[in-house]
């Protein structure tokens, strides 16, 4: 690690700390079956780690996901479902 | 070089303006007022280009020049006493984060009671800020800091914030004649502000971060390497405005008569002058007595001062500042540069001049006198005997 | 939409965090062309921990109270070097940090018209010390400062009116907004970034640890205290009310409060039911005040 000139950091830089590891028990699957694609998970994901381009194409980079729930919770058409951790 | 008899605040503001500040800003406080007044008055005939913000407290005056540097401009303010108070906790900030800020401060007293009259309590509580400190003994010194702290905050070696001290009302309202420097010539000693990282969209960077325990203490480490390397810069820096200007301002110290000296006086600020009378004094009446100036009080120009005094047989360090439970900070400080040394002298601590109390030729005279007798120990000269003083029992 | 990460993924924020899903929405709607200042508080955590930044954009965190006159100073910086057509200041800072501590130095930006957005992000308590209460926690709600207790119902006193606060300063643009509505939040930071001058959003941010609710429900728990009136969105044009979100039918107080277990002990204290009512009595109270209904 360098100590730059006040402790001024590079931005984006976060990307290096990988939060996936932090879920417990249970991560999002995106069904890709019933998906209207409206994004509103993508606008909910509080990571920003939900990418998509058209139905049934969306999907959530694990690497990050904290599990959280809310895309499963506000999806309109029940297309993304919390499922158990597949170690 | 144009010489005026000019009011010390006016010639601050001159000066700084001169030094062409981009945003200032700053808060109502006396006696700092009239230095900011005549920035504003600049700024409002258009012969200074910079905003000059009207700020709601000194802690939004640090703080809004804390974002103005970190943007990239040069920036400039002013304020003394409980003003200062109020910065300290952007003060850390600014030195932390590297900003190479310039600030006047006009001492006064601290409350409470309150007093608005000069001593050095004020900036000598900030001495661990992280900024660089010098203090003027002259009005024209006050202003040839101003414009050497400039050069010594942006030097690509030091990026560090600086203060200059001055005493209130003494300097801060004293007309003497000041001798300030053409544009071009300021222009030519000191180069655009060029900072090493920015606030840009162009180059997103990240200011202010969090630091645990794993590199926090690197950053600390650092500002102390720095704060030490400083010293040569604001050395370098007072040569060059030497060369430039053809007068001795700044620097580390400055000494007076001590070369033979048995007694050398220790102080900063405007009493030095009245100190200077005294060693005259003393000296026709063949007394071998000398005091040393320090200007730079951060970084402690440890080297210097020993170097300076080590020869004398009895330091007396005379300041108007105190380290309620202990002593006097400045005389504390000189004592431990005297540990583990070759040479031992004898150290007095004076505290004089509190809250305005005047301090006379014949004041000085007084302490050398006592210390003749005994080592002072945090000895509060010109006491009045005349007061009851009412003590919990 | 596109997803074009200028609050990078990798921050420490809690799991369903509110305010991390807020700041990624506010500068998906600034876009790049923009300089940043925050508050000590959670987002500074979480976002800013060396060396590591989750920031696209340029960000400047200095103390807690002084959000607004770092962006202050950078505003006139950037003006006085003729590049404030091109680049937009927003200031940030935490409940905390805006109501409480940063307000003087927030009055003294609004009142000195520097163009800068303050989006204060309302998750109505000081997360990052542990959940104490703040000026902007609202009425019954249990902190760690302000608990349930034998005297106590929780917090003694409803929110601070900081928009209106903001808007007696007469200021161009006055919002509040919630992560519950995205599309919005987006129209209210793009149109507070066309005006000049100063700006104030007050974003409701859930927080799943101080509020004690699951994480998979913010989204949820930010649209309930919206449809109940306890939240009302609405836009402040010069001082003066100038639209509103309309709630259809709005839901009884219960609803969002249930879900929180920040309210539990209005529903398991004997006496609650009355407390309940006067949560309701605030909302009614929006309701009216802003027309939210017809």
């Amino acid at each position: 690690m360098r100590i730059t000139i006040g402790a001024v950091a590079k931005p984006g830089s976060s990307r290096a700390n990988k939060t996936g590891s932090w879920r417990t028990g249970t991560r999002p699957a995106f069904l890709q079956s019933r998906c209207t694609d409206c994004g509103l998970c993508i606008l909910s994901c509080p990571e920003g780690i939900i990418f998509g381009q058209g139905k049934n194409t969306y999907y959530a980079d694990l690497d990050y996901c904290k599990g959280c729930g809310i895309c499963a919770n506000i999806c309109p058409v029940k297309d993304i479902v919390m499922v158990a951790e597949v170690k | 070089m144009v010489k005026k008899m000019i009011e010390g605040s006016r010639a601050i503001a001159e000066m700084v303006g001169l030094c062409r500040p981009q945003v200032i800003a700053a808060y109502p406080i006396t006696p700092q007022t009239h230095i900011v007044e005549e920035l504003s008055q600049l700024v409002a005939n258009g012969e200074l280009q910079a905003e000059y913000v009207n700020v709601e407290s000194e802690f939004s005056a640090a703080s809004v020049i804390l974002g103005a540097s970190a943007t990239g401009v040069r920036t400039y303010t002013a304020t003394t006493s409980q003003g200062l108070l109020l910065m300290i906790e952007v003060l850390y900030n600014i030195a932390g984060l590297r900003l190479p800020v310039v600030l006047g401060c006009a001492n006064r007293a601290i409350s409470a009671p309150i007093n608005i009259w000069n001593d050095q309590q004020d900036s000598i509580t900030a001495r661990d800020t992280g900024w660089i400190q010098l203090y003027a003994e002259s009005n024209q010194e006050a202003a040839d800091l101003h414009l050497q702290a400039y050069r010594i905050a942006e030097d690509q070696r030091v990026l560090l914030p600086v203060m200059v001290c001055l005493d209130g009302y003494v300097l801060t309202h004293a007309y003497e004649t000041v001798d300030l420097p053409s544009q071009e010539e300021v222009d030519a000693f000191l180069p655009p502000f060029r900072p090493l990282y920015r606030l840009d969209p162009a180059n997103p960077l990240t200011f202010g971060t969090l630091a645990d325990p794993s590199c926090y203490m690197e950053t600390r480490y650092i500002l102390q390497r720095t704060t030490g390397k400083a010293l040569a810069v604001i050395e370098e820096t007072a040569t060059a405005f030497q060369k430039a200007f053809g007068r001795r301002s700044g620097g580390l110290i400055d000494c007076y008569k001590t070369e033979d000296a048995a007694i050398i006086l220790v102080a900063m600020g405007s009493v030095v002058g009245t100190i200077k009378e005294a060693v005259d004094e003393l000296r026709a009446a063949g007394q071998k007595v000398g005091v040393l100036k320090v200007i730079t009080h951060r970084p402690f120009p440890k080297e210097a001062i020993y170097q300076a005094l080590h020869g004398a047989e009895h330091v007396i360090v005379l300041e108007k500042a105190i380290s309620l439970g202990n002593g006097g900070p400045l005389a504390t400080e000189i004592k431990a540069t005297f540990q583990e040394r070759p040479q031992r002298v004898a150290i007095s601590s004076v505290i004089a001049g509190l809250g305005g109390r005047d301090i006379t030729v014949d004041s000085i005279k007084r302490a050398v006198a006592m210390a003749r007798e005994r080592v002072l120990d945090g000895e509060f000269l010109d006491l009045r005997a005349d007061l009851e003083i009412e003590e919990v029992a | 939409m596109e997803n074009d990460h200028l609050f990078a993924p990798g921050h420490t924020a809690c799991t369903g965090c509110g305010q991390a899903l807020g700041v990624r929405l506010v500068l998906k709607a600034a876009g790049r062309n923009v300089i940043t200042t925050d508050a000590t508080g959670c987002l500074e955590v979480f976002s800013s921990a060396y060396p590591y930044s989750a920031w696209e954009v340029p960000w400047i965190h200095s103390l807690f109270e002084n959000s607004a006159a770092v962006a202050s100073g950078i505003e006139v910086a950037l003006k006085v070097t003729g590049r404030l057509e091109q680049i937009k200041v927003i200031a940030q800072g935490g409940d905390g940090g805006t109501a409480d501590i940063g307000l003087q130095a927030l009055s003294g930006m609004f009142e000195r018209g520097h163009d800068v957005l303050y989006v204060c992000y309302d998750n109505e308590a000081y997360m990052n010390t542990g959940v104490q209460r703040s000026g902007l926690t609202p009425y019954a709600a249990r902190t760690t400062t302000s608990p349930p207790g034998r005297l106590s119902w929780g917090n003694a006193r409803p929110k601070k009116d900081l928009p209106a606060i903001a808007a007696a300063h007469h200021i161009p643009y006055v919002a509040t907004a919630s992560v519950g509505y995205p599309y919005d939040l987006d129209k209210k930071v793009k149109k507070a970034l066309s005006l000049g001058g100063p700006k104030y959003i007050q974003l409701h941010v859930p927080c799943p640890l101080g509020w004690a609710h699951e994480a998979a429900l913010t989204i949820e728990i930010a649209k309930l205290a919206v449809q109940t009136g306890l939240y009302p969105l609405f836009e402040m044009e010069n001082g003066v009310l100038s639209a509103v979100k309309k709630i259809a039918k709005p839901k009884p107080v219960e609803e969002y409060l249930k879900l929180q277990g920040r309210f539990r002990h209005l529903f398991q204290k004997e006496g609650g039911a009355e407390e309940i009512k006067t949560i309701q009595g605030i909302a009614d109270e929006n309701i009216q005040r802003y027309r939210l209904v017809g």
